[in-house]
């Protein structure tokens, strides 16, 4: 810069040199800014390009998720248990919804939704965001999705589709056995917030089955990307990844014999396993009455969970697994091979009065008359309770207890379900741990005949039905599987065992406890042994009121039928085990044992039995349900008619719909405390056939 | 700094690569503006094209202009603006609501958006009226900064913030091309600061967000940075060669804003990527050089005022806009010129360049005549 003159006077030659400096200058932060500007292009499109591309891909794609279809549950022979129907269902896309109150009263018009309906269509409107779709209505009839289609143009964001649903063709008579789906609870999504959950129509593994095999089923969701503007207007579809559907899960459970054994069982409460006794196999796990896994799957209304709620017959409750009940006689064969096993020979006998001294106290044979003299065979053939009582004395209970295990009594079985309750196997160690107490003879006689501590479930006592007919250690299974090697043997002597299934075959002959269950089949006879199991102890007021025995009188306080059984007695095939609640004795369950067993031989046999029965009960159990159901509205009705308070559980009732609570009442007890007039408790029996 | 000197003299006097690039500029924006158009001539890309030509041949008569009657249309052009302003915004005021156009039947017309030119060439005049021993002095200033101030007032109230600011500025560079002592600018630009936390110490909190919303329009995506931030989103997606002609999505599936006027840039970017943006900017810094160049060329102070004093307003509207456009300076409404669909900013432009090319050859002419 040249040294400026002093004083403010400049001429137009300094003014001409000022100018031309202060160009340059202004070219060259011009030039500087280009620089910038070209700069802050290049940090933008190259640096941070990866960054801007994800969020332009995000902006422009939308992925939505494809449920996958569920894997199929068949039986051993491939026949279906749970499969997918394909179905219409109705979906919203919020963020396509132009005016929301409108198209839902649309909607609700064409639909004729119930008042219940819109209200959670709110909710979850209220809670969904963007382009996740949320259902209005599923497993929808075609003339009402036609309806849907037709005012489409009136329906921005309404989106009709097929589906899928889950059937279960047999319904009720596999609902304990493989449970059922529902959706996704906000619990289930908090667990590991897959979107896949909240897709509408998708469904989960609830119960049974269905949830143990949750991720074998599930299968893989595909996804379908589409191009969308920035006002959500579909432009095109990109790609679309099919889904993988699940896998096909099959049973060892002959769907067959399954559904016969439901319908066998009548309008009774009880439930009862049938075992391979070759491989272990459960031919099938029944547990009667039942839901229907259907409504449950489309999502139960209070009204029907309510219904089987109230139902005494307990049908939420998965007996055979669940169920704890006194073993009662049916646990005389294993004694029987427990005394063999100590040396007692068959032929030692017993004299049986009816009556047996310890002490001061008396303990009766349920034949009050007494047997006479009694031997092992006929210890078993006529139940006698003495014979047990004396023996049982002779070789000690830990003895009795360690055949119980052997034979799978007091275990768990590595069954894929999400509960089962292994029951007691009752000796004296246990006693002194568990109620800080010694054991005492009375003790000892009471596991002598299955009564008192002793608590098992259906499938235990089936699996020990197995056990002595095949002598070989058989573990229950499930799921079917081919080639294996067979189960280890028992290690019991072949001849001991010849002696019991010999013994349980005179009990399904004359002059068994029963004979009347003989199969009527050429060359194949049943053996078995009846059991009853007491509920409610006989007082002195029940004797004065009449009331002598637990076969009759009030239905709560009958004695529950036991029946273990295998089949043929020669070379045992087939075993099982039966708990018919409150039947009074054995016969009913080992009817259903002898019945089940020929529809293994002659299917058509056993199905004329069935069609004799069933009218006296009201049908098959589809239309008894539907009266039921029916009754049941009508009685609802009535008692509304003065405004109802009985509504107080229902929110609560909602809310547990998809999961119903596995106890609800008295069928699954615990060990008996030592108050034996409790009816909710197993008093210890002195009462066998 | 660039010479046609290979183009015969008396086939034109025109500098044809100034013109050329101009012509390149407008070609690539109506290529842009037809994909953004989703590859349509309608309704942007022919009617952009149109009026180039037409504001293209208006430049050429422009630039056959003398000084002396440029000269003397400035003051005349200065007031009729001034009052067109002022009806601009009594016809605002009585329509309801900010206003910045001016219906005159036939064509609408922006008066604001003249005045960005019309601005350099009053103060250019005031400072060629100016006795060179006055320029240190109070006489200087006050008349410039009123001729500045007023027009700059109307438009601020319209409101239109990005116009204003450029008028300002575009005055403010003449002033400081025109000689002014340095120490004013500095001064001025320091003075800003106190002024500043003057202004924020009285404002209200729900005022305070708004400045710091209008500062950092990113820190509301939803709301006023929605624009940047697709806009980055879609410069950067291009990546250095862009996503192909008629590819770009953001700009075709509507997530651009404004995605053929204000940020026309963005479009441009996404399909074009980091080699378009250089080029672009590259062409206009050519302009803006070529412009100074007439400046240093020029022989009377009028003619070098207006010169690189026009110059500047164009290089003004290139930066501000980029510089919004890219995340670095707050959202003000300022188009890319050329490129930008819109009549006014390509007929402000061309009005430019035709004076421009006045004086260029008007320079040359004198050449002739006495070198």
């Amino acid at each position: 810069m040249k040294p400026r003159r002093p004083g403010r006077l400049v001429t137009e030659a300094q003014q001409s040199f000022s100018f031309t400096r202060r160009t340059f200058a202004l070219g060259a932060i011009q030039g500087g800014i280009g620089l910038m500007l070209a700069s802050r292009l290049a940090w933008l499109t190259v640096a941070q390009k990866d960054k801007y591309s994800a969020l332009a891909e995000s902006n422009r794609a939308r992925s939505t998720l494809v449920p996958p279809r569920r894997g199929w549950i068949v039986d051993r022979y491939g026949q279906p248990i749970a499969i997918n129907r394909s179905d219409f269902r109705v979906d919203l896309i919020p963020d396509l919804l132009h005016d929301k109150d409108a198209e839902i009263q649309l909607l609700q018009n064409i639909l004729g939704l119930a008042p219940e309906d819109i209200e959670r269509l709110h909710d979850s409107l209220d809670k969904a965001a963007g382009f996740q779709p949320v259902q209005v209505v599923e497993d929808l009839d075609y003339e009402r999705f036609a309806a849907v289609n037709l005012r489409l143009p009136d329906l921005p964001g309404v989106v009709p589709a097929r589906g899928f649903s889950r059937f279960y063709p047999a319904g009720a008579a596999v609902a304990h056995l493989v449970g059922y789906v529902g959706s996704a609870s906000a619990k289930d999504y908090e667990k590991n917030r897959d979107p896949l959950l909240l897709t509408p129509g998708f469904k989960i593994g609830k119960e049974g089955l269905e949830k143990t095999f949750e991720s074998y089923l599930r299968g893989e969701p595909g996804a379908k990307r589409s191009e969308v503007t920035a006002r959500g207007k579909l432009v095109r579809e990109l790609t679309t990844q099919p889904e993988t559907p699940g896998h096909t899960l099959q049973l060892t459970i002959d769907a067959g014999l399954q559904d016969y054994v439901a319908e066998r069982m009548g309008d009774q409460s009880g439930s009862g396993v049938v075992i391979d006794c070759e491989s272990g196999d459960i031919l099938s796990m029944v547990s009667m009455p039942a839901y229907d896994p259907n409504s449950f799957s489309r999502g139960i209304t209070h009204d029907e969970w309510n219904r089987l709620s109230a139902n005494d017959h307990l049908p939420l409750l998965n007996k055979a697994l669940q169920g704890l009940y006194p073993a009662g006689s049916t646990v005389k064969p294993m004694n029987a091979l427990a005394l063999l096993e100590a040396g007692v020979s068959p032929d030692d006998r017993v004299l049986c009065t009816g009556t047996y001294k310890v002490g001061n106290s008396f303990f009766h044979c349920y034949q009050h008359r007494g047997h006479g003299m009694v031997d092992m065979h006929m210890a078993i053939q006529k139940s006698c309770d003495i014979y047990f009582y004396a023996m049982a004395r002779r070789i000690g209970t830990s003895r009795i207890a360690a055949m119980a295990r052997r034979l799978g009594l007091g275990q768990k079985f590595p069954l894929p379900v999400p509960s089962q309750r292994f029951g007691t196997v009752p000796d004296p160690e246990w006693k002194l741990k568990k109620y800080h107490k010694e054991w005492t003879v009375s003790d000892t006689l009471n596991s002598a005949i299955g009564q008192g501590y002793t608590l098992v479930n259906p499938l235990q006592i089936a699996t020990m039905a197995a056990r002595l007919a095949s002598g070989r250690a058989l573990v229950p299974r499930l799921v079917h599987r081919r080639n294996d090697e067979p189960a280890e043997s028992l290690g019991l002597d072949p001849a001991h065992l010849r002696f019991i299934h010999e013994a349980m075959g005179a009990v399904v002959g004359p002059g068994g406890t029963a004979g009347s269950a003989r199969m009527q089949l050429p060359g194949i006879d049943m053996g078995g042994k009846t059991g009853s199991a007491q509920v409610h102890h006989i007082s002195m007021a029940d004797r004065r009121a009449g009331r002598t025995s637990g076969t009759t009188g009030e239905w709560k306080l009958r004695d529950h039928g036991l029946f273990i059984a295998f089949a043929p007695v020669e070379q045992p095939r087939y075993a099982a085990g039966f708990i018919m609640e409150h039947a009074g004795h054995g016969t009913f369950a080992a009817g259903v044992a002898r019945d089940a067993f020929t529809f293994l031989y002659d299917k058509q046999r056993a199905l004329d039995t069935l069609a004799k029965m069933q009218p006296s009960w009201g049908g098959d159990i589809a239309t008894r349900t539907a009266r039921q159901k029916a009754e049941w509205q009508a009685a609802q009705a009535a008692a509304a008619s003065p405004p109802a308070t009985a509504d107080t559980g229902d929110t609560s009732a909602q809310e547990n719909a998809a999961t119903p609570p596995p106890t609800s009442a008295a069928t699954a007890v615990a060990p008996p405390s030592e108050a034996p007039e409790n009816v909710q408790q197993p008093p210890r029996g002195t009462m066998n056939e | 700094m660039i010479r046609n000197s290979l183009v015969p003299a008396q086939l034109t006097q025109l500098p044809w690569m100034v013109i050329l690039t101009v012509m390149g500029i407008t070609g690539f924006g109506l290529l842009v503006l037809y994909s953004a158009a989703g590859g349509s001539l309608e309704p942007w890309a022919l009617g952009q094209g149109v009026r180039f030509c037409l504001f293209l041949g208006g430049a050429v008569v422009l630039s056959r202009l003398r000084e002396e009657q440029i000269k003397k249309a400035v003051i005349p052009a200065y007031v009729i603006l001034l009052v067109a302003l002022v009806f601009t915004e009594l016809l605002g005021a009585v329509a309801g609501g900010g206003q910045r156009w001016l219906n005159l039947g036939i064509i609408r017309l922006q008066p604001s958006e003249l005045m960005k030119p019309v601005i350099v060439l009053t103060l250019a005049r005031f400072y060629d009226m100016l006795p060179a021993g006055e320029i240190r002095r109070w006489n200087a200033i006050w008349p410039a900064l009123g001729l500045i101030g007023l027009p700059a007032a109307l438009i601020l109230v319209q409101p239109d913030l990005g116009t204003a600011t450029m008028v300002l500025a575009g005055g403010a560079v003449t002033m400081f091309l025109a000689g002014l002592p340095l120490r004013l600018f500095i001064g001025g630009g320091l003075s800003v600061i106190p002024v500043g936390i003057g202004a924020w110490s009285m404002m209200h909190e729900y005022q305070r967000n708004r400045v710091l919303i209008f500062l950092d329009p990113e820190s509301d995506p939803l709301g006023k940075g929605y624009h940047i931030s697709q806009s980055k989103i879609a410069i950067g997606s291009g990546g250095l060669f862009g996503k192909g002609f008629l590819n770009g999505t953001q700009s075709h599936l509507d997530y651009l804003p404004e995605g053929h006027t204000d940020f026309v840039f963005a479009t441009m970017a996404e399909e074009w990527g980091l080699a378009g943006g250089v080029i672009l900017i590259a062409a206009f810094l050519f302009v803006v050089w070529w412009g100074l160049g007439v400046a240093l060329r020029a022989e009377t102070r009028f003619a070098r005022l207006t010169a690189a004093g026009l110059s500047t307003t164009i290089f003004f509207y290139v930066a501000v806009n980029l510089m919004m456009v890219m995340g670095l300076a707050p959202v003000v409404g300022i188009p890319l010129p050329l490129v930008s669909y819109g009549g006014s900013a390509v007929m402000t432009v061309l009005i430019i360049l035709g004076l421009l090319m006045a004086i260029d050859r008007g320079q040359r002419g004198s050449r002739s005549h006495f070198g």
